[in-house]
């Protein structure tokens, strides 16, 4: 993009903090949510789940549930396309979504798909479920990464790894990733202190409020609607059409108000489920998700092992910095080892760096995309090791970070150079911040961490028309999970020059827009933002040939200025400000509608540093820990509406309190999971939160027209870390294994005497 | 599935002794309509017992004891200035369960039918010496509440008996209870321990004490030989140093997703500890207001 499309200063519209014009609707409980859609002739459907951790399907017998008056369907593996090619790694990600929404030959984990029902009410369904005869080759389960590398660990399905796994490896190993640069063993022999030290976490769940539910309507014609909470319609639409073998332009989909997803609702479980209920019994089918259901059968984050490596000198120089990941990500390729390596040694600038990440299968959901997947369980084993060598040297460890940094022009660990980049700012916001030169009290320790996220572009459509009365509606394909629909209309009233309150923004479905990609990567503020302004030119171009043709000078002789149209200079002639109103009011009669397009795979977005500043608290008689303080400094390029981003950040550093402190996933020996409840899988509840502080820092992307990073995910990648540090320092101990439940404290500090 | 209403106790003995399959009393129904919903437990019967008559009455007896209906919600509890002054363990371990929604319907008498070990208000309504009136086929019989439960899930009710009120004994001068739990959040979870802890005090020293502990076994214990550590004493730290190892040796608890036996046992005796010191502040007078969490 040209130096001079870009804007970072003397906004009008962007930086203020208006009223989400969703608001009104989710607060007085007007917003359609999943749940909320009905249709004539409705039914509802259940789905049937494995309760064995691994067992082959020997025999399934649906009659006696197809025998109930009320049920008018019953679906098995039988009833998908079977032209869905079966492929190693994420190249066959099709046949993997295809087996985890409804079990082929075998059941893959506690909770997999087996059959479905509709019927003509909800506990009819659910009945009729009791009903369907499953006959199950029970099979040697294993849901631990380590334990599903070793030799004697039960192979989860042949031919899943991808050529880049080398040979002698376990065939749960589905993919590796390497990179790096320099010299590793050479650095370490520099360095006046080597760290080795082995980390683990557990999988999490994003903990979205609102379950997965859908309405679709197939019918005999192939033709086919559909109603669903996602993150993005266009995926859904994609993947159900190739699920039921119909075309993807007769499928249309609507994404309905989305109550979280987090990365959680990018794929699909239940959707092409009712379609085939539906298409089978030609009637609407709705399928809602309980939770019990939400947690066994949709996708948490990766569970992690890992070792890290890292050689200082005396002075913080980082030396050498080594580490490998192994992820496990369900029963299927697609657990993100390396995003995880990539990200894990991004924030400093390194001359020995070496990562390598490992994509392991194990009897556990299909694990799905969570807040900046991959980078939190990196942070946290990197910066604990960080935070040790500072301590064992006596260094600051703001300072050490700083010395270390990423800047602009650093070779990346993962490749490539960084381009304008804001972690130092961040740190030194941190250094500058009064929340680090507070006093503790007994019991307290403080800990820090820096996170990085790479952030994304992808597939963006936007249409912006205008009405006769100059007000303007805008189509965007991403639907709003935190906020969108206020930027992209303070966008749109920045280059316009019309009130925000004049902009209505739509989330448009697959049938009255172009492709867009899922509301996922932090991308759009970013993507979506991008080509929300660019619409808006696009627009402003038109109104400004409408003006220089009724004043009948050329168009390069018209520009745009406060909502009107003014002559460019006084050369061009001496005609009053046209407003955008005086020319739309016309605009059938001078040539016609006004409307603006964009469409592209925007590349720049913008890769987004942070630091997080922690206070904890331990009792060392019970092990509780209690967050008493937080702060969250993150790099947001240019914030639009700070407010949201400020959401951003505290949601980010909410979620990484739950995965840090107490949220896991439990699995029994008989590889079912324990803990399928709100009451035992334990998020954090309000009162277990401390006010959590913002700074915003504003170092501009060069990538976007207004400077904005993507500041979703960025938020995440701290936290884990930084409590460690936290908890860690208040101890006495240093806590290698997350969550850091008051029994795991406890018995680390009875070890420790 | 039959839903009943009835007028008395002795109606609804009659319905749950008539009834086949499963049968649920419904009183706050806020484990039953859980558990129905969840598709854990589908009763073939239903048994709302909060039409009746004075079963959301508090009573407090002429002798000073007091008289609890089991429709009462732990809302009820928490807004009655005189059980709370006389009870305040009871209360606040009452009023720990769940939400504030929740506590709007939940009641004492289902929380100690619904036979969980680590349910809340059952230690502290042991430790207080809390008696129920069961009714049944054969008339009505009066029991401890410790009684009840007999195991996870379980109790000692027969086909056909139904806890048709609580007692709670006259409170007496110079004497306090106190209830605390350990989750790992601050509100909105389940025991991992609980631990209630009744005395009354002769001077500084204490004459009587019941110690009771929750989520340490199958079911809720009435701890003796930790009422004995500080029985004599004026709670001093040998005092409740004892206590405590008197409370760690009586658990038997086990290793599950909510903690381990060794944490477990080390928390007991910790909030053994923590809890004895409350009833002892109260029943000196002072006014310590209910901890949740």
């Amino acid at each position: 993009m040209a130096l001079d499309d870009l804007k970072t200063k003397d906004f009008a519209f962007v930086g203020t903090r208006p009223n989400r014009p969703d608001g009104l609707d989710k607060v007085t409980g007007r917003a359609k949510f999943g749940a909320d859609a009905h249709a004539p002739g409705m039914l509802h459907g259940a789905i049937l789940r494995s309760p064995h951790a691994h067992a082959r399907i020997l025999r399934i017998d649906t009659s006696r549930a197809e025998a109930l008056k009320d049920v008018k369907a019953v679906v098995t593996r039988a009833d998908f396309s079977d032209q869905v090619p079966f492929a190693p790694g994420l190249e066959g990600e099709f046949w993997n979504v295809l087996e985890n929404v409804m079990a082929g030959d075998k059941a893959l984990y506690d909770g997999h798909a087996v059959a479905a029902v509709a019927a003509t009410s909800a506990l009819a369904a659910r009945d009729a479920l009791k009903l369907i005869e499953v006959e199950y080759e029970v099979l040697p389960h294993v849901t631990d990464v380590d334990k599903a590398m070793q030799a004697d660990a039960p192979v989860i399905r042949e031919g899943a790894t991808d050529y880049s796994v080398p040979e002698g490896m376990h065939p749960n190993v589905v993919r590796m990733h390497e990179s790096g640069h320099g010299d590793v063993a050479a650095g370490f022999a520099e360095a006046d202190l080597v760290i080795e030290d082995h980390f683990t976490t557990e999988a999490t769940h994003q903990g979205y409020i609102e379950p997965h539910a859908c309405l679709a309507t197939l019918g005999m014609d192939g033709k086919g609607e559909l109603w669903c909470c996602t993150q993005g319609h266009w995926i859904v639409q994609k993947t159900c059409a190739a699920l039921l073998g119909i075309e993807t332009a007769n499928l249309r989909v609507t994404a309905s108000e989305i109550g979280g997803g987090f990365g959680g609702k990018t794929t699909v479980f239940i959707e092409p489920v009712a379609l085939a209920l539906s298409r089978k019994a030609n009637k609407p089918v709705k399928l809602v998700m309980s939770r019990s259901e939400v947690f066994r059968a949709t996708g948490p984050t990766a569970s992690a092992s890992m070792d890290i490596k890292i050689g200082m000198k005396k002075d913080g120089t980082i030396t050498a910095a080594e580490g490998i990941f192994r992820l496990q990500g369900g029963a299927f390729p697609g657990g993100p080892a390396e995003y995880t390596a990539m990200c894990a040694f991004a924030p400093y600038n390194l001359t020995n760096v070496r990562q390598v990440g490992y994509d392991v299968m194990t009897n556990r959901p299909k694990q799905a995309a969570y807040r900046a997947p991959g980078s939190p369980m990196a942070a946290f084993a990197v910066e604990s090791v960080i935070d040790e060598l500072c301590n064992q040297l006596g260094l600051d460890p703001i300072e050490v970070r700083l010395k270390n940094a990423s800047r602009e022009g650093t070779k990346a660990s993962y490749g490539p150079r960084f381009q304008r980049i804001g972690l130092v700012e961040t740190l030194e916001a941190a250094k500058a911040h009064p929340h680090l030169s507070a006093p503790l009290k007994p019991g307290q320790g403080r800990g820090i961490s820096c996170g990085f996220w790479f952030n994304h572009g992808g597939e963006t459509s936007v249409s912006l028309a205008l009405s006769e009365d100059g007000s303007a509606q805008v189509m965007v394909g991403t639907p709003d999970i935190g906020g969108s629909r206020a930027s992209m209309a303070l966008m749109a009233a920045e280059v316009l020059g019309i009130p925000y309150d004049n902009i209505r923004v739509t989330i448009a479905d697959t049938a009255t827009l172009g492709y867009n990609d899922v509301s996922h990567g932090s991308r759009v503020t970013y993507a979506s933002g991008l080509a929300t302004i660019k619409a808006a030119r696009h627009a402003v171009e038109k109104l400004c040939e409408r003006a220089a043709k009724k004043w009948g000078i050329p168009v390069d002789a018209v520009k745009w200025e406060n909502g009107c149209a003014v002559p460019s200079g006084p050369n061009a002639g001496d005609f009053d400000p046209l407003p955008l109103a005086d020319i739309t009011a016309d605009m059938g009669r001078t040539g016609g509608p006004i409307s603006g397009h964009f469409e592209a795979t925007p590349e720049g977005a913008g890769v987004s540093f942070a630091t997080h500043i922690v206070d904890a608290e331990v009792d060392p008689e019970t092990g509780k820990t209690r967050v008493v303080r937080y702060t969250v400094i993150q790099d947001a390029g240019k914030a639009i509406h700070p407010t949201y981003v400020e959401g951003q950040f505290q949601g980010g550093a909410a979620q990484g309190i739950g995965w840090a402190l107490n949220e896991e996933y439990i699995y029994g020996e008989d590889g079912r999971l324990q803990n399928s409840v709100f009451l035992d899988y334990r998020i954090p509840v309000a009162s277990d939160l401390p006010m959590i502080d913002t700074v915003i820092v504003e170092v501009p992307n060069p990538g976007h027209p207004f400077g904005v990073r993507g500041v979703g995910e960025t938020s995440i990648c701290p936290p884990l870390a930084a409590i460690a540090n936290a908890v860690s320092a208040a101890a006495g101990v240093r806590m290698r294994n997350l969550p850091m439940s008051p029994p795991r404290i406890l018995s680390a500090l009875k070890a420790h005497g | 599935m039959q839903y009943h209403s009835p007028a008395s106790f002795a109606e609804a003995s009659q319905l749950a002794a008539a009834a086949t399959g499963t049968t649920r009393f419904l009183a706050g129904g806020t484990d039953v309509l859980v558990q129905l919903r969840a598709d854990i437990v589908t009763p073939d019967t239903l048994i709302d017992i909060k039409k009746i008559p004075g079963t959301r009455d508090i009573t407090r007896n002429a002798d000073g004891s007091w008289t609890l209906g089991v429709a009462v919600s732990g809302a009820e509890m928490g807004e009655h200035a005189a059980l709370v002054a006389d009870w305040p363990g009871v209360v606040e371990a009452m009023n720990l369960v769940g939400s504030t929604q929740v506590q709007g319907r939940a009641t004492l008498t289902g929380n100690l039918c619904n036979g969980s070990p680590a349910a809340d208000s059952v230690p502290a309504m042991v430790a207080a010496g809390v008696t129920a009136t069961v009714t049944g086929p054969n008339g009505e019989r009066k029991v401890p509440v410790g009684s009840i439960p007999t195991g996870p899930g379980r109790t000692s009710l027969a086909k056909g008996e139904v806890v048709s009120a609580l007692h709670i004994p006259a409170r007496g001068e110079h004497a306090g209870d106190a209830y605390l739990r350990f989750i790992p959040r601050s509100e909105m979870d389940i025991a991992v321990v609980g631990c209630a802890v009744n005395l009354r005090l002769d001077g500084d020293t204490i004459s009587e004490a019941r110690v009771s502990l929750g989520a340490v076994a199958p079911t809720v214990l009435l701890v003796e030989d930790a009422a004995a550590a500080i029985v004599g004493s004026t709670l001093d730290d040998a005092a409740l140093d004892r206590l405590a190892a008197a409370a760690s040796a009586a658990c038997k608890p086990i290793n599950d997703k909510r903690g381990t036996i060794e944490f477990r046992t080390q928390v007991a005796g910790v909030l053994a500890r923590r809890v004895a010191r409350i009833a002892y502040a109260r029943a000196k007078g002072e006014i310590i207001k209910g901890h949740h969490g």
